[in-house]
Order: structure tokens, then C-alpha cells, then sequence
């Protein structure tokens, strides 16, 4: 498995390392900064991560993942620092024999990551900006 | 003590490290909290506020070994 916290995800890379003779389907979500949230025009995202301990968290779930499917190949790769508009943030990747593996692992790794992962993002409006779920 | 910030915490203490008075140093992480809350009462409106020892979350319970890495995590929103 293959996890990263980088300046830029690279998705020819992480679709080269997902690649296993073994392998019938390959699945690769990507999150992407997207131009609004709650009725708000975003102008770009701000992430930062604390990186040791973001590694570790995101190789549990790696590792949990690979204990429920049957994966050939596993890539989790996010980006810190400033992001514009359609720009990508994050990729998941997962290979495996049959595609019913793949397609629920990639779901889980992402579903998770989102839950317990240290990274944290800042989102920019016109006027403003707030850190993401920092308050109910 | 040194602790780490991120996100809003550093927003909220306005720096990037918060380092403790050798003599208020807590043995646990509940009372680090009530130590941290008394100092900057705004991290009581968070929706959380997970604590990290040696790049692992904590239990309110755990005591907090001399010479730890300790870090506030504030809600996560990676992804």
C-alpha cells in the first residue's frame, strides 16, 4: 500500500501503482475543491495536516481495509496547501481481482479518512473563512 | 509541556505552539483540557477537541508521559 500526504495527488501515479497483473477492475475516486458550500461562493481551500500522526491514522485504515477485501493495490494520497476551484485534493485507489472489492474499499477508505484523519481545511469565501465542522 | 496546534486552535490561541508553565504541567489529559479551557475559554465552543500523545489520539483518562508529543486536534475535515 501506498500513502502519502503531498503538495500535489498525482493520479497517473497513483493509477500506475494500483496496477497488478491480478488485478480485473481498478477504482479511483478522486475529491475535488468544489465552488460552494452551504450556499456560499468558495474561492479555494487551505489544507494543513499533522503529518505524522495523519500517516499513521490513514495506514490503519489501510490496514483495516486490506483485513476486509481482498486488495491487490492500495493508494491514499492527500494534498496540503492552498487549492483553487476544480482542483483535486485527495485520491483513493484500489485494485483487486474482482471489482466488488475494489469498489466497497475505495468507499471505506475515503468514508474513514474523512472521520479520524488529522488534516484540517480552511474554506475562503468573498468575504471570509471558516475551518471546516470546527464548530456545531 | 509543549503542545501543537492546528486549525482553529491555533486561530483561537494565536500561535502555533502553547507551551505550558513547568509548574502547571497536568498528569492527565482531563486535566490538561481543564487546564486549556480555563486559558482560552473558546475552545469550549468547538464540536470537539481530541487530544494527541505520541501521534495517537487520547483518552481523557491517559496520563500524559514527561517529554510526550502532544497535539490539540480539532474537528477533522480532510477529503
Amino acid at each position: 500500500m501506498h500513502i502519502s500526504i503531498v503538495e500535489q495527488v498525482d493520479l497517473n501515479q497513483a493509477y500506475q501503482l494500483l496496477q497488478h497483473d491480478g488485478a480485473g477492475g481498478v477504482n479511483l475516486f478522486v475529491g475535488t475543491v468544489r465552488n460552494h458550500a452551504q450556499g456560499k461562493q468558495v474561492t479555494k481551500l487551505v489544507f494543513e495536516a499533522y503529518v505524522p500522526m495523519a500517516l499513521k491514522e490513514m495506514q490503519k485504515i489501510a490496514e483495516a481495509a486490506q483485513q476486509k477485501w481482498p486488495l491487490d493495490g492500495l493508494v491514499m494520497q492527500h494534498a496540503v496547501g492552498e487549492k483553487g476551484i476544480g482542483e483535486p485534493v485527495v485520491i483513493i485507489g484500489t485494485s483487486s481481482a474482482h471489482r466488488e472489492a475494489s469498489f466497497a474499499a475505495c468507499r471505506f477508505l475515503i468514508d474513514e479518512l474523512k472521520k479520524t484523519v488529522p488534516i484540517w481545511k480552511k474554506e475562503y469565501y468573498q468575504d471570509n473563512s471558516v475551518w471546516v465542522n470546527a464548530h456545531p | 509541556m509543549n503542545i501543537l496546534l492546528f486549525g482553529i486552535t491555533r486561530d483561537i490561541v494565536g500561535q502555533q505552539q502553547l507551551s505550558v508553565p513547568s509548574a502547571e504541567i497536568p498528569a492527565t489529559v482531563h486535566e490538561l483540557k481543564i487546564w486549556l479551557v480555563k486559558q482560552y475559554p473558546a475552545l469550549q465552543n468547538l464540536s470537539s477537541l481530541a487530544v494527541a500523545v505520541n501521534n495517537e489520539y487520547a483518552q481523557l483518562e491517559d496520563t500524559i508521559p514527561a517529554g510526550a508529543e502532544i497535539a490539540l486536534i480539532p474537528p477533522v475535515s480532510g477529503g
